[in-house]
């Protein structure tokens, strides 16, 4: 029994970082809309800032002002970039200031490198709270009770803010309806900068309360990331409450599941984010998203036409150009070109999702890495020629695809894309975690191609004509009668519903067809490697697979493809300088701001403006 | 941005064309022409650990090429960042080997980038010498002709830390790993060697928190409940900081012994200042505590170079550079197929004494510190500490046979 009371409070103790940090990016979602990747760095920020206050201030009040201090520091973090990156953005494409936030993550990374070093800080621990009470015998820290009464307080506070006070009414509104809101005078900017700052806030102080229990590191940022997206929908969207109940949730279960479940630490969560889901589909406290509130934002999406005669000479050369390059001699530009015509296809997979399906993904590396872990399981334990494994990758990503479009188009929206990165984080734990079948993460080695392929320049060509093809049948299926139906569903599911689109059937088509595309690259991708491991199908890949796909212009046919090569160029490039992180950060957010429809689509309104005419 | 990544691609035709030409025109003049090493590691991702790394190389390529370099050629590395990820480093090695023509290819800390560089130097037969990865894996289950090993395994090591903890009279264990290949290899080695030792021993908790994303308090608790005589960490980083302050605030190491994998390396020793845990059985590396010899003068020549005390990763390093060097003496050219042939059995005079390269498996014979954990002035040492060859912590020839595939 002590043992039990002992450990529901390490549950609750660590909820309560966990909650602060989820609140902050619930308030920020709930009024911007926006899906705030940089939440974890504002988190990682609130660490080290605390850390190096704590080294300043003595005593136990400069232990809790530094707390205090750090969070009202790393909210300012949050005005500036509010302000200078994601204010431009506001009119572009849904979910396109997700790219800027990106940006946003690796700029900070690196100059926390800057700032304080490599080193991981082991956090100072709280003055007069270091010992342990006994709890009927079992020793309880007097941090973490001290944690969990401070927590119910925190989310008073933050209830009072938004329930009883004249921002709060605004920031409700704000959640429900932001075009009202600004048609009744409210200054949104200002809303949403001060919503900002509170998010960020939150988010600081979450990093600088939990020093005691740990310490600042630079992996902090996307350690958290995951944790807090999972607390944000169990709870549902935008509530406090919920993301309160969501936080002790998970932690409690953590903890019981590290002791009965040893080997469970890496699924849990999403094991619960995917139960939740199934029975809530708007989480525990969320309500249903209204129609239509989060449809298109900005410029409507331009009917899409077959590329003109000019267009298709252009892309031929350049295709011509591209099949030529083996005669450059150089081996590793053609190296590069089969890596970028691999990522390409992945983007253009995606893209087909996103763009013409309105469909956002946030775990299309599932079915990348599903091609490809088939593939290599196929040659590691059947010992099937390479050509069989290529064709079964597809066919493999393709049912996963199957399934797993089943199980999330029964939502919509961000709970959409959730429940998609939730079931990839499943896939990915389970390649994780089995060994013996799939090396875990010590991956699968020595899946080399054919004697007929294995030359670079030979499976260049090959990758050429596989990657390249297959992207041109992504358009080609854009101009189908499919397309036309998927576009439908995405602008107005129920005008398409009303004239005999079974939308659902469509969108588990593409989904499909999506995933076995994916397929097609993990399985170029294997080949091309020789080996494979999860890091192919965990978040990060999905997440990068998302920038190119918004950085090319998702309204646009062509921006997977534009927004991937270019990314790898560019990327190939500043790799080889120490402070590529900053640089590439930059780059990103730059680009963002001039180019808030996308390179694709900037380029295209650029040249309309030159030549003046009009759509 | 597309204007510019079409610039930079033209850039790279440019430059790559401009290097095959003049490449082709000097090819008569190379003997000036320092010999080219890539090395791959994750330079962002793992700062801290590569940092000191790269230092070692540094300090004994500085020294290489003032006596005159190898084959009177200087030696130079290519130091490249692959983000930590095992495509990318793939890439970087295709790049090095045919745009920078490399002699050969090292570097990588994480076991898995190391894996698939080595399946890449035995597909495209370039040599490669995995200088920090740990898996067994590398020279066993997955070794081949052209990879090779330097530092000591996960099972070398967790076999030292077991035979030290057969000498006690322990009989329940609780192991704390994190849930990825490195630490499931070092538990099953640890379990392997012990109970080969002391067929008495039992295991009553196995703990696998999430790498990186401990809950210290829960993995505290739950070694409790199971009420072992010992423990046994792999827990390292953040990890093992966190598992320390946990585990002393909630009093789990009282009365018990704990034997930590890696936990006396400064790396992870140093970020724990004052609350370094007491009284522990570990690996790592004592470098405060030499007085006199080759280990002594290596940390002199590195503090007085860099103004900072050497890392395990600094050792490796150093010694990473000095066996390339002795591999590409004893070859006597640059020819990957004679780099490669030197390197089976090949000797080299370290900081820690001679080590060999094994014929049998590549594996070389570099050992690890072990030593008891305490507190000095406000900071993790360990004391007591003994040298152990790494020859002695290996399996037999015939085991080692039976597990690494054929020989081509």
């Amino acid at each position: 029994m002590g043992l039990f009371i002992a450990q529901l409070l390490t549950g609750l103790a660590n909820a309560a970082t966990l909650f602060l940090v989820a609140s902050g990016l619930s308030l920020i979602f709930g009024v911007t809309r926006i899906v705030n990747f940089a939440h974890g760095s504002f988190y990682m920020l609130g660490a080290f800032v605390g850390y190096s206050l704590m080294q300043v201030l003595p005593g136990a009040i400069g232990f809790w002002a530094s707390v205090l201090l750090s969070g009202l520091i790393v909210g300012l973090i949050g005005v500036v970039v509010e302000m200078l990156v994601l204010r431009p953005v506001y009119k572009a494409p849904e979910l396109f200031q997700l790219v800027a936030t990106f940006g946003v993550i690796l700029v900070i990374q690196d100059l926390a490198l800057m700032i304080w070093g490599a080193e991981d800080l082991l956090g100072p621990r709280a003055p007069g709270l270091k010992g342990v009470v006994r709890i009927m015998g079992e020793p309880v820290p007097l941090y973490d009770l001290a944690l969990i009464a401070m927590t119910p307080f925190v989310l008073f506070a933050l209830w009072y803010l938004i329930a009883r006070t004249r921002l709060g009414v605004l920031v409700r509104a704000a959640t429900q309806d932001r075009e009202m809101v600004a048609a009744l005078g409210v200054n949104q900017a200002w809303l949403f900068t001060g919503v900002f700052f509170l998010g960020a806030a939150l988010a600081g102080l979450g990093g600088a309360i939990q020093l005691p229990k740990g310490g600042a590191d630079l992996l902090m940022d996307f350690n958290i990331l995951a944790a807090i997206f999972v607390v944000v929908v169990i709870g549902g969207m935008g509530s406090l409450p919920g993301a309160y109940i969501a936080a002790v949730l998970i932690s409690v279960l953590n903890v019981f599941g590290v002791s009965y479940l040893p080997q469970s630490t890496l699924v849990l969560m999403f094991v619960v984010m995917a139960v939740v889901l199934t029975i809530r589909p708007y989480g525990l406290l969320g309500r249903e998203e209204v129609a239509g509130e989060h449809g298109q934002v900005g410029e409507p999406d331009r009917p899409i036409k077959p590329a003109g005669v000019r267009a298709r000479v252009i892309v031929g050369i350049g295709l011509l150009l591209l099949l030529a390059l083996p005669m450059a001699d150089s081996h590793f530009l053609v190296i590069l070109a089969t890596d970028i015509i691999i990522f390409a296809l992945f983007a253009a997979s995606l893209h087909f999702l996103l763009g013409l399906g309105g469909l956002v993904s946030f775990g299309h590396a599932a079915f990348f890495g599903a091609g490809a872990y088939v593939a290599a399981l196929l040659v590691s334990h059947a010992n099937a020629p390479m050509e069989l494994a290529f064709l079964l990758a597809p066919v493999g990503a393709g049912m996963a695809a199957l399934i797993i479009g089943w199980l999330c188009l029964r939502l919509t929206g961000v709970y959409f894309a959730m429940l998609t990165l939730a079931l990839a984080q499943l896939l990915w734990s389970l390649v994780f975690q089995w060994d013996e079948f799939t090396g875990g993460d010590d991956g699968l080695v020595n899946i080399w191609p054919a004697k007929w392929l294995s030359e670079a320049n030979s499976y260049f060509y090959f990758t050429a004509i596989v990657g390249v093809g297959g992207i041109i049948l992504l358009r080609h299926m854009a101009h189908s009668p499919f397309g036309f139906a998927l576009r439908a569903a995405r602008d107005s599911q129920r005008q398409a519903e009303a004239t005999g689109i079974d939308t659902k059937r469509v969108q588990w088509m593409a989904f499909t067809v999506a995933g076995v595309l994916a397929g097609v690259a993990g399985g170029l991708f294997v080949f091309s490697k020789g080996s494979v491991f999860p890091n192919e199908l965990e978040i990060a890949k999905s997440f990068d697979g998302l920038i190119v796909v918004f950085l090319g212009g998702v309204k646009t046919l062509s921006g997977g493809v534009v927004g991937a090569a270019s990314l790898e160029l560019v990327k190939d490039y500043l790799t080889r300088f120490e402070y590529w992180r900053l640089a590439l950060g930059l780059l990103i957010i730059f680009v963002v701001i001039v180019a808030p429809t996308g390179i694709v689509g900037s380029l295209r309104s650029l040249l309309e403006r030159v030549r003046g005419s009009s759509t | 941005m597309k204007y510019r990544s079409r610039l930079s691609a033209v850039a790279i035709l440019v430059a790559s064309t401009v290097v095959s030409i003049t490449g082709a025109l000097t090819g008569v003049a190379q003997a000036a022409e320092p010999i080219k090493v890539g090395e791959i590691n994750h330079y962002k991702r793992m700062a801290a650990f590569a940092g000191p790394y790269k230092n070692g190389i540094e300090l004994a390529l500085e020294e290489i090429n003032a006596q005159g370099g190898v084959l009177e050629r200087p030696l130079e590395f290519i130091f490249r960042d692959d983000q930590g990820k095992p495509g990318e480093a793939i890439k970087i090695a295709e790049e090095l080997v045919s745009r920078d023509e490399v002699v050969m290819l090292t570097g990588t800390i994480l076991s898995n980038i190391g894996l698939a560089l080595s399946s890449f130097a035995a597909e495209k037969k370039v040599v490669y010498l995995a200088s920090e990865p740990l898996a067994d894996a590398l020279v066993w289950e997955a070794g081949n002709d052209y990879t090779f090993r330097l530092r000591a395994s996960t099972y070398m090591q967790a076999a030292m830390l077991a035979e030290e903890a057969a000498k006690t009279d322990a009989v329940t264990y609780a192991t704390i790993a994190p849930n990825y290949a490195y630490g499931k290899d070092a538990v099953a080695a640890f379990k392997k060697a012990l109970t080969a030792l002391r067929p008495d021993v039992e295991f009553v908790a196995e703990q696998w928190p999430a790498l990186f994303k401990i809950d210290a308090g829960a993995e505290a608790q739950a070694i409790e409940r199971a009420k072992p005589d010992a423990i046994f960490n792999v827990t390292f980083g953040g990890d093992l900081a966190k598992f320390v302050r946990e585990g002393t605030t909630r009093g789990l190491f009282d009365g018990r012994n704990v034997y930590g994998l890696l936990t006396g390396e400064p790396e992870y020793l140093e970020p724990l200042a004052d609350e370094a845990p007491v009284g522990w059985t570990v690996t790592g590396y004592p470098w405060y505590d030499f007085e006199s010899g080759a280990n002594k003068v290596f940390v002199d020549a590195y503090m007085e170079r860099f103004d900072d005390s050497p890392k395990i990763g600094s050792l490796v390093g150093y010694m990473t550079a000095q066996s390339i060097a002795a591999a590409i003496k004893r070859a006597g050219s640059t020819e990957m197929e004679s780099i490669r042939e030197a390197f089976i059995g090949l000797e080299v005079d370290t900081p820690v004494g001679s080590i060999v390269f094994r014929s049998q498996d590549h594996q070389a014979t570099m050992g690890a510190f072990v030593g008891t954990t305490a507190l000095q002035d406000g900071a993790g040492v360990m004391v007591d500490w003994t040298y152990k060859e790494g020859a002695n912590y290996l399996p037999s020839d015939e085991e080692v046979a039976a597990m690494r595939p054929a020989s081509q």
